[in-house]
């Protein structure tokens, strides 16, 4: 409709305040009187507590309090809660342990929060907690899968036998049976998603302000979703009536997933500014972080393909394990689950399917959803099984996947893992990507890197992932405690101007200029008369947050449902201004028009008559220009699409040097391309750097061996090549925009397309399996041993 | 102790520690909130600022070392010497540093806490070497993360902005 709308890559409205300087992140507020909390964490993996003697702590000057385990007990606070309950196979509830803000008894992971310490400045907060003295009893540790489901593994709490949290399955296992009984060939795969840690580069911090006049709480924290800390620290933590706490997420430097659960030190900030009487703050270090922010991935699976003499899918048989950490994460149980075994069918027909996963307690910080968030262990497993059974029965790997992927007239298309796809074109997606990188001209490439004496691979990827959960019904069946609508409110100012209410936050993703285009587009009001107001639980009605690529789906389909509503009713007004029925008046091109005449009046006149309404239908219509809308999605969407991969390897050191990077994804309509490409290009980097740098690494006494920026590798500039980036639109069908979602595409479809390529470039050395990351040191060693294999 | 720093062409007296780092007293003392810390390891460089020109990691350096010196951070970049021209031709060139527009411009920021760190870096580059390569944009940027953009439109700002800022990219 405008120049701005749909289809246009409008430059951000954020930007300014980012590039002078005058964002405000949480550590930049400072409040009158404010004073500053350390934690003292447990520096054993597991241990149990004895006396903890603060008494040097408090002779510091400068020291307002000590708080320990006891004192939140004694104050009554609930423990952290879990957000999803998955029952096992026998319909048994998950283990679901004690969560203390602070450890009580014992410690469970290295980094577990013990005592908060509450000072005038950092630097006496920073003393004094080096001078409590916590007695640790150490007790033996399981810090991995492995180690936890060995016999007689020291078990992380007594209830969780074998350190299980919940044995669970999907799918049908008779018909897979039988799938496997008639195939001709049968391809199985064991791997590890390793695990990996966020690292948004703002580290977490929380204020707390009680304000005592008034018995009200004001929490200022790094939050992708400030409404839902408020419902948790509401009714279950701090456990105060929503009128009386106010959360505000102000900008947040990156997300990916690890702020979006309800952390001990948001509800401890909270409380402890009551128990000090003055405004806490904390801020997380960077090595802080590594060891209390939750990590992702980290599964252990054993997977076996069935297909019959032509190469087509007939079954697929998982096993996972999966790492689950010390305690439950907001949304930890659902994410090996719901957003994982769902997703193994990829953009596969498969008529069988039957997926078993256990999820393991273990001595290590939580993991929970970290960008992708289960699709991406799902579209791993099966893109690595995919490739080796192209291998094995000697087929194309495109051809194989040509054979199998779900045919446009297959949808909707219903798996047999629970979920029904509604649109695709994964052929469309495949050949452009395959256009985009000129796989034509490969051979020419690969002489001309072996001219180097290098090692060039091709690595594939055809994926598919699930955005914008879902129906809320659904998913509370599925054991969801809190529903995952969204909420919007579109309020038109008397001159026209336009103020967007928003319950998704924007912590990177470009929502005031995004959802500034979707009233453009609707309403033809240019995006510099929109504000697009987010992250204020006292601004915004209510809201469920961001994460899941959910902010467009189904933000956005709220905010176009609020924005229907204005339409509707400013239908009504012009009606009335242009004394015509509202039946004929009709809305377009920022007008409304009496049809088939020029009689119009302009968007911004009806929006002054709603509110100077001297010439207004009274009896019939409220003054105003103001509409609530909540949407509750009717499905998940499904993006899907192809990512390609070439890699250049020295086989002399075996570093890995990624060439050419072309994907081509269908996230259904795009708003604005520029932040789509942006979306997708972050994605790349996080999924090629968990294929060949980063993992987090605990070693078997459960310490983070490379927890700081000095030995946990991130992809720098220089590491990455520009990427080429397509999109083949099919739009959703079942939301009022079309949309499915980008944030997660990058980090879910290329990290199986990198060790593909890296495997075929050592194919020829003898070389068949190498795990994330491949270091050049695994390469390297991969090649040796391939080497004296031969 | 009591030191003076200049900072973005003002002269201020703080009171702070010997052993206080220079991004501590921007931060907390100036209230220049712009320069941010990522890190505890110098690894980061989202706390990059131009003392007497060039790009320093102000995590590393005592503020009392900084003393003498002229320091801009994000918020003075566009009043600097080669600041808001004008002549960028680009997007809001009018009061943003070229730099700072180019990044703008080519979307080289998501979130936009790694972007004050990389604008200063860029523009210490750009200085010195007027027509960077991409080669040569990629390694100098080695000091500073970003987990958002993957560099893509980051590298692709900062050979715009070298541009705009005069010199025409190789
Ligand atoms: S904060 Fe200075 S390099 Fe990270
Ligand atoms: S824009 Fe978020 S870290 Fe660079």
């Amino acid at each position: 409709m405008s120049a701005q709308g749909f289809g246009a890559s409008v430059r951000r409205k954020e930007d300014r305040r980012f590039l002078l300087g005058k964002g405000q992140y949480t550590d930049d507020i400072t409040l009158p009187h404010q004073s500053y909390a350390v934690f003292v964490r447990s520096p054993h993996a597991h241990a149990n507590l004895g006396a903890i003697d603060a008494a040097k702590a408090k002779a510091v000057p400068g020291v307002l309090a000590v708080l320990t385990g006891a004192d939140v007990a004694a104050a009554g606070l609930g423990g952290i809660p879990c957000g999803w309950a998955v029952k096992s196979k026998d319909g048994s509830s998950m283990v679901e342990p004690p969560h203390p803000a602070l450890a009580q008894g014992a410690v469970r992971h290295v980094g577990d929060p013990v005592a908060m310490v509450i000072a005038d400045s950092k630097t006496a907060a920073r003393a004094a907690a080096a001078l409590v003295d916590v007695d640790y009893q150490v007790q033996p540790v399981a810090a991995s899968i492995t180690a936890a489901t060995a016999a007689d593994a020291p078990l992380v709490w007594p209830d969780a036998k074998g350190n299980v949290c919940f044995d669970w399955h999907l799918g049908d296992p008779a018909s897979t049976d039988a799938a496997f009984a008639k195939a001709k060939h049968v391809v199985e795969i064991e791997l590890t998603n390793s695990r990996v840690a966020p690292n948004a580069m703002e580290p977490r911090a929380a204020i707390g302000h009680y304000d005592a006049a008034n018995d009200h709480t004001t929490l200022y924290t790094t939050s992708q979703n400030p409404h839902l800390i408020r419902l948790l620290m509401g009714a279950f933590t701090l456990k105060v009536p929503e009128h009386k706490l106010r959360v505000v997420a102000p900008d947040v430097g990156g997300g990916f997933g690890s702020k979006i659960y309800h952390y001990a030190e948001e509800l401890l900030v909270a409380w402890a500014s009551r128990v000090v009487g003055r405004p806490v703050k904390w801020t997380s270090d960077r090595m802080e972080a590594f060891v209390s922010d939750a990590h992702g991935r980290d599964h252990i699976s054993k997977a076996q393909l069935a297909l019959d003499a032509n190469g087509k899918f007939l079954g697929l048989r998982v096993a996972t394990l999966a790492n689950i950490g010390a305690y439950l994460s907001t949304f930890a149980p659902a994410i090996p689950t719901y957003l994982y075994a769902t997703l193994l069918s990829g953009p596969y027909d498969f008529p069988a399917i039957y997926a078993e996963v256990k999820a393991i307690f273990t001595h290590t910080v939580a993991v929970d959803a970290y960008r992708g968030a289960g699709r991406p262990e799902a579209t791993y497993l099966l893109e690595r099984l995919v490739d080796k059974a192209a291998r094995q029965l000697g087929i194309d790997r495109i051809e194989l996947r040509r054979k199998n992927l779900i045919r446009t007239d297959q949808f909707p298309y219903q798996t047999q893992v629970a979920l029904a796809y509604d649109i695709g074109n994964y052929q469309a997606t495949l050949d452009m990507a395959l256009a985009s990188i000129d796989h034509a001209g490969y051979d020419k490439r690969k002489q001309a890197t072996e001219a180097k004496g290098k090692l060039r691979g091709f690595g594939i990827s055809t994926y598919i992932e699930a955005c914008g959960i879902a129906p809320s019904a659904l998913v509370g069946a599925l054991g969801a405690r809190a529903g995952l609508y969204e909420a919007a409110t579109v309020r038109v100012h008397p001159t026209g101007s336009v103020s967007v209410f928003t319950g998704t936050h924007s912590h990177g993703q470009g929502h005031e200029t995004t959802f500034a285009q979707i009233i453009s587009e609707k309403l033809g009001v240019p995006v510099e008369n929109v504000e697009v107001v987010h992250g204020d639980t006292d601004r915004i009605p209510f809201g469920m947050g961001t994460y899941g690529s959910r902010s467009a789906a189904v933000g956005g389909s709220a905010i176009v449902k609020a924005i229907d509503k204005i339409v509707e009713k400013g239908k009504k007004i012009a009606a009335h201004l242009l004394e015509a029925s509202a039946a004929d008046v009709e809305f377009v091109d920022g007008k409304y028009r009496v049809v088939g005449t020029d009689r119009a009046k302009a968007f911004g006149e009806v929006a002054f008559a709603a509110y100077v309404p001297h010439n207004y239908p009274i009896e019939t219509v409220e003054p105003g220009l103001e509409e609530n809308a909540f949407y509750d999605p009717k499905n998940f969407t499904f993006p899907g699409g192809t990512h390609l991969v070439e890699v250049e390897v020295d086989p002399e050191t075996g570093v890995v040097e990624i060439a050419e990077v072309a994907i081509a994804d269908d996230v259904g309509v795009v708003i604005n391309p520029m932040i789509v490409d942006g979306q997708a290009h972050g994605g790349l980097a996080q999924g090629i750097g968990q294929a060949l740098l980063e993992e987090a690494v605990y070693d078997a006494d459960g310490q983070l061996v490379n927890g700081s920026y000095l030995n946990y590798v991130m992809p720098r500039a220089a590491d990455l090549p520009f990427f080429k980036v397509g999109n083949h639109v099919t739009a959703c069908t079942h939301n009022p925009l079309g949309i499915k979602g980008v944030g997660e595409t990058g980090a879910i479809g290329v990290p199986p397309a990198v060790i593909n390529a890296v495997i075929d470039a050592l194919a020829p050395l003898g070389v068949t399996d190498i795990s994330m990351p491949a270091t050049p040191e695994k390469v390297w060693r991969a090649i040796q041993a391939a080497k004296k294999g031969a | 102790m009591a030191i003076t720093l200049r900072v973005n062409r003002q002269a201020h007296t703080v009171d702070c520690a010997p052993n206080t780092l220079l991004v501590d007293v921007l931060r907390e003392k100036l209230r220049l909130t712009g320069t941010h810390v990522g890190c505890d390891t110098s690894q980061c460089g989202a706390c990059t600022v131009h003392v007497d020109g060039r790009s320093v990691k102000s995590c590393t350096m005592l503020a009392v070392e900084a003393a003498d010196a002229e320091i801009t951070t994000i918020e003075g970049l566009a009043s600097s010497a080669d600041g808001s021209s004008g002549r960028s031709g680009l997007a809001d060139g009018g009061n943003l540093h070229p730099m700072q527009a180019a990044f703008q411009e080519c979307h080289g920021l998501q979130c936009g806490f790694c972007t004050p760190g990389m604008v200063m870096s860029a523009t210490d580059l750009c200085r010195r070497n007027p027509k960077p390569t991409e080669h040569e944009v990629r390694h100098w940027l080695e000091g500073n993360l970003c987990r958002c953009t993957g560099y893509h439109n980051i590298v692709k700002a900062v050979l715009a902005g070298a541009e705009a800022m005069g010199g025409k990219a190789k």
